[in-house]
Parts: structure tokens; sequence; C-alpha cells
């Protein structure tokens, strides 16, 4: 056996020996160094794609086009103001070869027609990931010094939001996403800033809880806290876990802590004679209360809006002396609800009092058995609507609103994944970490406050993405490269007619000067648009303009007074300043220019496609009915919206005609001839 | 020089060790109780969803054996084009014989072909084919135009928020899933007739011009729309190129 030390020597002998031999080997160590460096540029992986790529076109119809388009070695795109530095074209070689569009294999697909450029944004501002990396793994994973791995498609749209704050059309998972933060009332709890200095503001209203007593029953809270989706399957309301003692305080603390409002406990007028089931019904019909309360029919579908709660158990919530008093005025109650006070009269209140009274669920309440509340539960109960931070969303009277209740979640799309703590088999990645938290926040930990929501997956998702676009890159962006959200104006109509148009609640479906809903048409204009007698008679008593819709004005009980108050003011105020309201006559146009208009109706531009004139004859089902536009609408008005629908109302669905002056004028003629018969303004 | 041998032995069972991959593999499936000989789709096929995203309604699988009643406790296996995510993958029907999974496409806009599978007792494989189509970005904005200014009247279905205007038209619009007929036109006919409405094409005029409405990028958004939901599928004319 040789000695190791002899063998070393030997090599390092016949190696280094002499001279001469020594400096042929130092040579040939010389020489293979320096060929490593070109060596891993000849193997590596970028070059082996685009080899790839080239022996893929080869064989294509437009290969020498394609041919002229490859450029071969490292491409880069280097965006300065965006501090995008980004070689992912090098293996993306096909992304805009339009040709390319059969080839389904990465890195070769061709990038879907979105409305940017690459030479603009280049490719991590949307899909996050290593920019600068030369190779697969780093670029896409999250390797030790990189963080961000690719964004999975399935949160892609979170991108867009990092700079665009008003909805766009192609992205309807941000925009469902950016509604649920507001409508599940996410923000309550969590801050979440903008970039120009506003907040993302709630969008669900809960009631308050200070005057519960009047409304509710204690063994309804119970029920409800323990789980308000058995209640109403449509409830935002998240469920908080609470054991039996602890719902059972904080029912004891919420009615104890509750105070009376007159007249909410009065109970009904004398006549205390059955109210008529059909006629309670077609007044919950007439009344059109199913355009914004939802009922759960028997095959388990939801049916209805959801401006307001859904109604399938009220009759087990509310108290009949409250519904009542509610009906009646529910501005007694809630100064700021979104019902509209109806005028509804005493026999019409007890009508539907009954009717919803009725719509009750026994197996709710059964085994809910409460015994008197006893001072230390009732303090108990305060101890935890305080920790559970109730006030965030509910206002409960002696509580203050707490502030920064939960994280803010400002720039939660940057969040440090080293700040992070992941659960057991999780994927490290900042999106299933928001979905997880969304899904099932309790399982980071049972002491957490954080409820449980229940969303279905696509809304989970949207949720995630909403958050995601929440980035240090939104925050910090130029202004001048954003696109700012258009936000609600505060716009308020004055005097007597503002009071009343708040009192009934007007802006919960009619939006006036970029303030509210969009149930009901916009009415910024609309004084310019109708004519005066026609509107008397509508808010005396709406009729049907559009027959294929299902949500229409309800019918508000209005005074003769009050018709005449809101009428002068939306004949006065609400003018375009487009066109003068009387710069075309309302008749008295040549009989061949009507007929001539007629003409144009049926053949040139078959407007009967979606509008009828002659109740018998026509179908059309889209616009609204025109049988007596003639006293209905302004002919100025007419004229103008012929021009262009869009200028008028923006978002109208009747398509620009690009019509001539005087086929509008002639259309207009004919139109303004259509007065319609008394009677069928009656038929409604 | 057996020191080396014990030494280089060492170190190479260090470098294996380290080697070892000990993240856990998939998930083993359950162990099917019961086995059927058919298997059925009860819902979610042939919806429109997004690329990457998770489908509205889930797909339901029933498995059924010779006399067409459902079993439970049957193993089911779905799979489909890389990219597509099954949540579950594979599960054991329920009480019901049905097996529900929520889907989320991959990230191509196109049809997508799943796979439902399931073993009958002699081992032999049962198939079922389930096709789901993912917008993308384009085709997504060309939804939203259809369904605000086109299904009013070409869609001749109704639902409780919009009622269909299809039956009362004297000349019926084509639907847009009716490839039959949409396949035949091409892009710069269709092009054509929703800018400047049916009589650019001959047609009736009681399809409006909306070339004056939407811009040149809708309409193309539009297009590709229509051209992906299209049944039976739309395959642009032109040049065929070979493929690898």
């Amino acid at each position: 056996m040789q000695s190791p030390s002899k063998n070393t020597t030997s090599i390092w002998q016949t190696l280094f020996g002499h001279p001469v031999r020594a400096f042929g080997v130092v040579s040939l160590l010389l020489l293979i160094s320096l060929a490593i460096a070109p060596a891993k540029n000849h193997f590596s992986e970028w070059r082996h794609y685009q080899k790839q790529y080239l022996s893929l076109i080869r064989t294509r119809g437009d290969a020498i086009t394609l041919q002229r388009h490859f450029h071969e070695g490292i491409q880069q795109i280097w965006l300065p103001q965006f501090g995008v530095v980004d070689r992912c074209t090098t293996c993306h070689v096909g992304l805009k070869e339009a040709s390319l569009g059969d080839v389904s294999s990465q890195p070769f697909r061709r990038h879907p027609v979105i409305p940017h450029t690459s030479e603009q944004f280049g490719c991590v501002m949307c899909h996050r990931g290593q920019g600068a990396a030369t190779t697969v793994e780093e670029a896409h994973s999250s390797t030790l010094a990189w963080e961000q791995p690719i964004l999975p498609v399935r949160y892609v749209q979170s991108s867009c939001g990092q700079c665009h704050r008003a909805p766009l059309t192609g992205t309807p998972q941000l925009n469902l996403g950016r509604n649920l933060l507001g409508r599940y009332g996410c923000v309550h709890c969590h801050t979440i800033k903008l970039a120009d200095g506003g907040a993302i503001k709630p969008t669900d209203d809960p009631p308050s809880l200070s005057h519960i007593a009047d409304k509710s029953t204690r063994e309804w809270i119970y029920a409800w806290l323990k789980d308000p989706q058995a209640y109403a399957i449509t409830s935002t309301m998240p469920n908080f876990k609470l054991s039996d003692p602890d719902a059972r305080d904080i029912s004891a603390f919420l009615i104890s802590n509750s105070t009376p409002i007159p007249g909410d406990t009065e109970s009904g007028t004398k006549d205390q004679k059955p109210p008529d089931p059909t006629a309670a019904a077609s007044l919950y019909g007439e009344s059109f209360c199913a355009s914004c309360h939802a009922v759960q029919n028997a095959a388990g579908n939801v049916v209805g809006g959801d401006v307001g709660p859904e109604l399938t158990r009220i009759g087990t919530k509310a108290k009949p002396e409250w519904l009542r008093a509610w009906l009646r005025n529910p501005r007694v109650y809630d100064a700021g609800t979104a019902m509209p006070h109806y005028r509804f009269t005493d026999q019409q209140v007890s009508l539907l009092t009954g009717f919803l009274g009725n719509k009750t669920d026994a197996d709710l309440l059964a085994n809910v058995h409460l015994d008197a509340a006893t001072p230390e539960q009732i303090a108990h109960g305060k101890l935890l609507v305080t920790e559970y931070g109730c006030a965030s969303c509910h206002e409960v009277s002696g509580m203050k609103k707490p502030d920064n209740f939960a994280p803010e979640l400002t720039r939660i799309g940057s969040k440090p994944l080293t700040q992070i703590i992941f659960l057991q088999g999780m994927q490290h990645t900042l999106p299933d970490y928001v979905s997880a938290k969304i899904r099932q926040p309790r399982s980071f930990g049972s002491a957490l406050k954080m409820p449980q929501y229940t969303l279905a997956p696509a809304q989970v998702d949207a949720l995630t993405t909403a958050l995601l676009s929440l980035t240090d890159r939104a925050h910090d962006l130029p202004r001048s490269l954003t696109v700012p959200e258009q936000l609600p104006s505060n716009y308020q109509p004055a005097g007597k007619a503002g009071q009343l148009m708040a009192d009934m609640a007007c802006f919960t479906c009619h939006a006036i000067n970029g303030r509210g809903g969009d149930m009901a048409p916009d009415l910024t204009w609309e004084g310019s648009s109708v004519q005066r007698p026609w509107l008397q008679a509508f808010l005396k008593n709406p009729g049907t303009l559009r027959p294929a819709l299902i949500r229409r004005m309800p019918r508000f009980n209005l005074s003769d007074s009050e018709v005449t108050e809101l009428t002068d003011y939306i004949m006065i105020v609400y003018q375009t300043p487009v066109f003068e309201r009387d710069s075309m006559p309302s008749g008295g146009y040549p009989p061949a220019q009507v007929e001539q208009g007629k003409q144009l109706f049926y053949s040139k531009y078959a407007c009967q496609s979606c509008h009828i004139i002659d109740t018998k004859a026509d179908k059309g089902y889209i616009g609204p009915t025109l049988a007596q536009v003639g006293s209905r609408l302004n002919a100025a008005w007419i004229y103008h919206w012929l021009k262009n629908p869009q200028a008028m109302r923006p978002g109208a669905t009747e398509p620009n005609r690009n019509m001539s002056d005087e086929d509008a004028r002639a259309l207009t003629a004919f139109l303004t001839t259509l007065k319609g018969s008394g009677k069928l303004e009656a038929k409604k | 020089m057996s020191r080396y041998l014990r030494m280089l032995f060492v170190i190479s069972l260090i470098f294996v060790s380290a080697g070892c991959n000990r993240r856990p593999g998939p998930a083993s499936a359950p162990k099917p109780t019961a086995f059927g000989t058919a298997l059925v789709e009860s819902s979610g096929g042939k919806q429109i969803g997004a690329t990457g995203m998770v489908l509205a309604q889930p797909v339901v699988v029933q498995v059924n054996d010779e006399q067409g009643t459902a079993v439970a406790g049957a193993l089911v296996e779905l799979s489909g084009p890389p990219g597509v995510s099954f949540d579950p993958p594979s599960g054991l029907t329920d009480s019901s014989g049905q097996l529900s999974a929520n889907i989320a496409l991959g990230g191509r806009a196109g049809r997508y072909q799943l796979t439902a599978r399931t073993l009958t007792k002699a081992q032999k494989p049962v198939e079922l084919k389930i096709e789901e189509i993912a917008l993308g970005y384009q085709q997504q904005v060309g939804f939203q135009l259809d369904d605000k200014y086109c299904a009013r009247c070409h869609n001749p279905e109704s639902t409780a928020e919009r009622v269909s205007n299809y039956d009362n038209l004297e000349v019926k619009p084509h639907p847009f899933t009716e490839g039959d007929t949409l396949n035949k036109m091409t892009d710069a006919e269709l092009t054509a007739i929703i800018g400047h409405g049916g009589p650019a094409l001959n047609k009736s005029a009681l399809m409006p011009p909306y070339g004056y409405t939407l811009s040149k990028t809708e309409i193309e958004a539009l297009i590709s729309y229509i051209r992906l939901i299209s049944d039976p599928p739309y395959h642009a004319s032109g040049m065929v190129y070979a493929q690898k």
C-alpha cells in the first residue's frame, strides 16, 4: 500500500516536474478557464429557446417574415420612468406575431390582444417576476434575492388596477373585487388609502344598533349572530363564530343598550280585520319592492334586487309595530336610509305589515331559549362588542367607532413575504396568502378576530385581485400616468324640492349631476327632455315606458303640491346647456315632412325593431314605447337625441345613426305627432 | 487508499442525500368503494369563463351503473390541458353519485377540452369530455359589448333580468353561437354589418349600424368574441401552416 503523500508527489511531479511541461499545463488551464464564459453563454437557456423558435418558424408559410422580425441575442426593454428592465422577450420571441395564434406552447405563444404594447409598459408591470433575469427559474419563481414570482393569470387584472382607478370594460374581475371591498364592508375595519389622497369607502350602510330593541327580539339577534346566512342567504354580515354564551351576552347587551324611538312601539290602528292576501301581494308588486329587496323562492333561488335587505324571513326578524312605523316613514328610524318614504295610507301600511309579517321561518328560533339577562352577562356582552369591533361597522350608542381596528391594506399588494407567516403546506406566495386570508381567516389562528365571510370562489378571487392591485407602484407612479376614478359628487338639490328628493330617496335609483344609482335613467337634463304636463302626470302615477323592464318607478302617493314642487324644480334646474328647450316647434310641421319621417322610421332606420308606435302592429321591446312620445318628450330633445344619443345621455344603448339634419328633422316632425290616446295613459 | 475510498464514499453519500427530493409526492387519490359503468355530465359544461379564472359554476359529473342509478363512492379523476386547475382534481362521488369541482381555465383564450375519468369494476376506464370556453382580454371586452348592445336581439333566451327581443323581430337575427352561418362570413363582412348595419350586406335594416357608437377596436373585440363562442368552432381561413 502506497502512502498518500508519495502518490501526491508523483502526480505533482508528472505535471509540473519539468518547467516546459508545467508551462504547458498552466497554459491549458488558462485556456480552459477562458472558455468557461463563452461556453456558458453558448449553452445558456435563452439560446436554446431561440434555436427552438427558429426551427419552429422554419416550416411555416411566413417563415421569411418571421425570420426578419427575429433578432438574435438578449433583448431588453428599458423604461426608466417605471424602473423596468425586462429581458423576457429574449425567450418569448413570438409575442407580437399574429400568425403564431395556433402555437399553444410557451415561450412562443402569441400575446393576447390588449390595449398596451410591451414597448410602452414592458412585461413585469403586469406579470410581475424578475425582468432582468435570463434564466427561466430566476425570471418566473421567487428566488433567494427576489420575492416576486410571476403573477398567476388568475389575478392578472390586478395589474391593470395599479394605474386604472376607474372601472375598465375588460377587467370585470377587478371591478367586481373593488365593488366587493365596499359592499362587504371590508373597508370599515381595514383602511385602504388611495394614491390621490382619498380612500375606498364602504357602500354597505350597516344598520344602527342603537335602537335595535324596537326592531327585533333578543332571540332573533342571538340566532343572527350565530349564523347570519341562516336568516338571509344574501346577507353580507360575516359569521364571527361566536360561542353560545358569547352570542347570549352580546344579544343581552344590545337589547339593554337600545333606546326607544317614539312611534316605533305604537300598535296598529284599530281596524284589525284580516288583511286580504291578494291585495297585499299586489301592493307589494305595484310598489316595486322587488326592485330593491330579494326574496328566496321555494326553489331556493333569490329573486329581486340587492339594494335593500333580503325579506325572505322578515317576519321572524322585525316586530310588527316596528314594521308598521318603518313603512309609514323609514326616515324616522334611519334618516339616511336608501328606502324611499312611500306615503302609504294607513290601510296600505296595514296590508304590507301583514304581508311581510307572514314571511316567517319557525325553524330559525325554534332552539333559541334565553333566560333573562344578568348584569354580568350584559357587562361581558359590552366587552365582546368592543373586542370584536362591532362599532367599526354599526352605530352602537355609547361607543365610538374604533380607528384602524384592523391592519391597513393600502399597500397589501407589495407586502414583503418576510413579514408574512404562512400556514403549513401553503405555497409561499402573496396571492395564496391573501386569498387564504379571505377564504378562511380563522385558519391563521383561532384567536384572530377577522370573521368568516360567505363568498363564492369567484368572489374570493375578485377580492384577491382588487387587493393585489394595491402595490407600491400604484402609489408611487407619477400622477400623470394614472387614470383616476370618477368619484361620485356630493351634489345636493336645494330647497324644498331637495328635501322632497331626499325623502323619496331619488338618488337610490337615479343619478343627477354625478351622484346616485344606475337603476333608473340619469335625470341631469330631464327638464330639457320632457314636457311639463307629462312629468306632472308621471310623478303622480308613473306609467310604463319600457314594456320589458322589470324594475320600474314606484308610485309614491305624492300630494298635488309636492308634485308641483318637484315638477317646477326639474323643469327649471335640470336643463342642458347644449340646446335651447324651445328651439324647435312642438308641432305644426308640414304633412309631407311628417310622412317622410314615418317612412324613415319604418324603412331606412327600422326603429320598430326596438320601439313600439302602433301597439297592435309593432313589437320592439328594447327602447321605450313611443306611442305617445309627442306628449312626453320635447321636440328639441328628440332632434338632438336622434343626432347623437350618447351626447344626451352617456352610455345610452341606442346606436348613433349619424343621421343627416334633414332626416332627424323629419323624424322629429313625425314623432311629435304621436300624442297617444288618453286610454293608454291610464292603462299603465 | 481505503481511507480515500471511504472519504469519497462519505462525500458522495452526502451529495446523494442532499440531491434527494424530500418534497412529498402529490396526495394520492382516495380508494374507490364502488364502481360504475357510465359517466354523465350533470351541470357545468359549455360555460363561458375568462382565462385563468374560476368558472362561475362548478362542473358536476355523475357516475351511474348499468341500470342508470347513481353510484356513490366511485372515484372520478379530472384532467385537462396544461394550465387548467381542478379543485379537487379527483374524489369519490357523494351520496347522490356526483362529484363537483371548481375549475380554473388556463391562460390561453379558446376552447378547453376537459376529461372526467372513472374506472369500472373490471378496471376499464370510462371517459367523459367536457368543453369550456375561456375568454381573453379582447373577447372579454367583446362579451361586455354583446351584453350591452347585441344580446337583447341576438340571444333568443330570456332571463329574469333581460327579456329577449328576438321573437319580436320579423327577420330573425343570428345567435352568435350559430357557427353554420357566421363562420361563412369573413371578418371584413362582420365588420361591415356591425359598422354599417344590415343593408351593408343586403340584409335586414332591423340591424342598425354601430359604426358611430363603437370604436374600431371595440368592433374587433366583438368579432373576436363571436369567433370564439361559435358552434361549430370557427377556423380562420387562409393559409394553414404545418404544425409541429
